[in-house]
């Protein structure tokens, strides 16, 4: 067995360096060559009772894929990351390590936890460029499930559903497969490639992708079932962005972070002479401090903006943005306005955006989240000059399932009421996870509701068809 | 892939295609609107729904050649393909209930009412249409709305055909005269539809206009088809997409509608030049 590696911190995520790569679309991070993985792989002690697991929402056996790597038997990591996680190459770019597997890790008691991200993504790498193998077709059971949406949580209850037997047709509303993985996240962050790549191994298994199928309107989530599904997942996301609510923003130039993002990621308009028009250049506000916030910024910085600004109401504390986002936006120079608010958003005769006025905040009492809340500074209003405002301060559920879909129940805040072991909605037949449920949350956290309602779906057939 | 069953040239800037999709001419209602894209790389555009063949499975799409995407999908022909056609999206005009209607239809614009006024026309309401054009060699659909209409006034901004002047003009006179209608429903360029809401606000009638704004996904995702709403002296947010196409005219903030369309006018404006360019050179 390998040498325990006792260094107190993680090998470096070779990267692109930050002036370079602020004015380029490719991946930020270049990923652990072979030897920097066997290296990170030997600091993880292989702890008996794995508290990573537990903080990792679909429990990949971390320690073992980890082991599996100390054997350099990359392949063998994959086929462990594989029982538990369907998109591995994805989730070690995007999953929130730092409050997952990694926030529980024993090394990170004294000095920086074994990279369990950076190690899952070399592990996916490696099987993308060394496994050459077409993927098995599981023998069809005959029985056939529909899967609304084709995002991190519709392409996992796929392939396990797949896996199984089952026929399984996915309907995507948009021109292309992925969701937010493809119109969302951007390609310095998640290369396009690898998304792709996990939704070919989804038609090698035999699953159908529907595009340009809005299920709600082209088709009834009823007449999936005329049309002989017998059971259905609804994975079709987060639905209408919000805004603030304040003056001026319907102004020429205010973009909802999910316009921004769509225009530059699925329509291309980050290309030399694109087809879809975005407003580039001059100085770009992002107002929030999500993943979403960040990946807009840093998409605004790199279609050439002069400077680009966070302006987020609490302190760096609370922002909820995965920790390496926030460190790579700094390095490439976004620059962050915390504790401020936007209060309006001005704009010139013709209509197009001149600034934003904001306010200074200071946190209060916390709030039911136990987030303190911030309450505006009276007087301390002041106007940053931009051209641009991307709002990224969430969203609402999509109401075209809900509003065409008999006795399938909502919460109040608009997301389908399920169980949580099964993800079972109101509806018999019907499941459904990811963010059209919780509101938006994570890529890994859709994943493993795609998981847990694949096996559901699965049991409810058996149980059905005996 | 979306095949091309039928094309003819309505006139020389207007174009009316038949688009086999069948799913989409299942569901379509007047008033709703598709997304397409002409090629691969192209751009995703919304346009409302003309007509459709259930049988068939066509979907009839009418357009102006106003723009880069509506230049190249001009080029394409009978039995050619587009890459996407998506829908029907948006919420259906509401016909329910109507006895008397009063269509006014701007341009291009008519190619949407049209639909509209059959159904109408259909179920027995009694439909008065009023349809303005710049000038003769633009117009559309005359004898489909003879057909579908109790009345119809044609009006052109030259007087070259119909009478001179804009769909206004009939439409006052008959309300100065004292006509009343259970629901005026206006459709073309902004601000034709701006001016038909304030010539008929003063009645009170009900008015509902049709809105086109620019838009990306079409599924409510991206937010950039919103307009405002004026709701008892409160301003609402909604999406076009979602909440409409259609609303209650009355309450439409059509300047900030009009601004909004503009804003990749410049954009717009240079990528028609070049693919006007490319096509002269023959090289798409």
């Amino acid at each position: 067995m390998a040498d325990i590696n006792k260094s107190k911190v993680k090998n470096p995520m070779p990267s692109q360096d930050p002036e370079v790569r602020a004015h380029n679309f490719m991946e930020v991070t270049l990923g652990y060559d072979e030897n920097t993985a066997l290296d990170e792989a030997r600091r993880c002690l292989n702890c008996k009772n794995s508290p990573c697991v537990k903080g990792c929402p679909v429990n990949v056996s971390i320690p073992e894929f980890i082991e599996k790597i100390k054997e350099h038997d990359f392949e063998g990591a994959y086929q462990v990351i594989s029982r538990s996680s369907s998109l591995p190459a994805v989730c070690g770019r995007v999953c929130p390590q730092e409050s997952q597997c990694e926030c529980e890790c024993v090394r990170g008691k004294k000095g920086e936890s074994v990279a369990i991200g950076r190690l899952e993504r070399f592990v996916a790498d490696w099987h993308n460029q060394h496994q050459k193998n077409a993927l098995q077709k599981t023998a069809s059971n005959g029985h056939r499930v529909a899967i609304v949406g084709s995002g991190p949580s519709g392409l996992t209850c796929a392939g396990d559903l797949a896996k199984k037997g089952y026929q399984v047709s996915v309907f995507e509303a948009l021109h292309t497969a992925g969701g937010v993985l493809v119109y969302g996240i951007p390609e310095f962050r998640l290369p396009k490639a690898i998304v792709q790549k996990e939704v070919d191994n989804l038609l090698q298994m035999g699953v159908s992708i529907e595009t340009n199928m809005i299920i709600g309107k082209t088709l009834t989530v009823d007449e999936l079932f005329e049309n002989g599904y017998e059971a259905v997942f609804i994975g079709s996301g987060a639905g209408l962005p919000n805004f603030m609510e304040i003056s001026g923003e319907s102004l020429k130039g205010v973009y909802s972070a999910n316009e921004f993002l769509t225009r530059s990621n699925l329509m291309k308009a980050y290309k030399e002479d694109p087809v879809t028009p975005i407003m580039k250049g001059g100085r770009v506000a992002v107002v929030g401090g999500g993943n979403v916030a960040m990946d807009a910024a840093r998409t605004a910085l790199r279609l050439g903006a002069e400077a680009v600004y966070i302006v987020y109401r609490r302190s760096m504390e609370e922002l909820p943005a995965r920790h390496e986002e926030v460190e790579h936006a700094k390095e490439e120079g976004i620059q962050f306005h915390l504790l401020n608010n936007p209060v309006e958003i001005l704009g010139n005769e013709q209509g197009f955006v001149t600034g934003i006025r904001c306010i200074r905040m200071e946190l209060g009492e916390p709030d039911e989240k136990g987030r303190r809340r911030p309450v505006p500074i009276e007087g301390s209003e002041f106007l940053l000059d931009v051209d641009t405002v991307v709002i990224s301060i969430g969203t609402s559920p999509n109401p075209l399932i809900k509003s065409t879909t008999e006795g399938l129940e909502v919460n109040r805040h608009g997301g389908f009421i399920v169980e949580e072991n099964t993800g079972a909605t109101t509806k018999e037949g019907v499941f459904a996870g990811g963010d059209a449920v919780t509101g938006a949350a994570t890529v890994i956290s859709a994943m493993g509701a795609g998981k847990t309602a694949a096996k559901a779906i699965d049991e409810y057939l058996k149980r059905k068809n005996l | 892939m979306y095949q091309i069953i039928k094309k003819v040239r309505l006139n020389p800037t207007v174009t009316m295609m038949e688009i086999h999709a069948p799913y989409v001419a299942v569901k379509a209602e007047p008033g709703q609107f598709i997304i397409l894209r002409v090629n691969e790389e192209g751009e995703r555009i919304p346009l409302t729904i003309a007509g459709y063949d259930r049988i068939n499975g066509t979907v009839r799409i009418i357009f102006q050649i106003v723009g880069a995407t509506t230049l190249l999908l001009n080029e394409k022909n009978e039995g050619e393909y587009i890459q996407d056609f998506a829908g029907p999206l948006g919420v259906p005009t509401r016909t329910e209930g109507l006895k008397k209607v009063c269509i006014t239809g701007g341009g291009v614009g008519c190619a949407i009412a049209l639909p509209i006024a059959q159904k109408l026309s259909a179920q027995g309401c009694e439909v008065t249409s009023i349809i303005g054009f710049r000038s003769r060699d633009l117009l559309i659909l005359e004898d489909e709305f003879r057909r579908a209409s109790k009345r119809l006034y044609v009006m052109t901004d030259d007087g070259s055909y119909g009478q001179k002047g804009n769909v206004c003009m009939p439409l006052n006179e008959m309300l100065s005269a004292g006509e009343c209608f259970d629901e005026i429903i206006t459709i073309g360029p902004l601000i034709m539809m701006k001016f038909v809401t304030e010539a008929v606000r003063p009645m009170n009638i009900p008015c509902t206009a049709s809105m086109n704004p620019i838009m990306i996904d079409g599924t409510g995702m991206c937010g950039g088809c919103r307009l405002s709403l004026n709701q008892n002296g409160q301003k609402i947010t909604k999406f076009a997409c979602v909440d409409g196409p259609d609303f209650n005219a009355y309450e439409i903030d059509f300047d900030e509608a009009i601004s909004r369309n503009a804003m990749y006018k410049e954009f717009e404006r240079h990528a028609y030049e070049a693919n006007c360019n490319l096509l002269k050179k023959g090289k798409m």
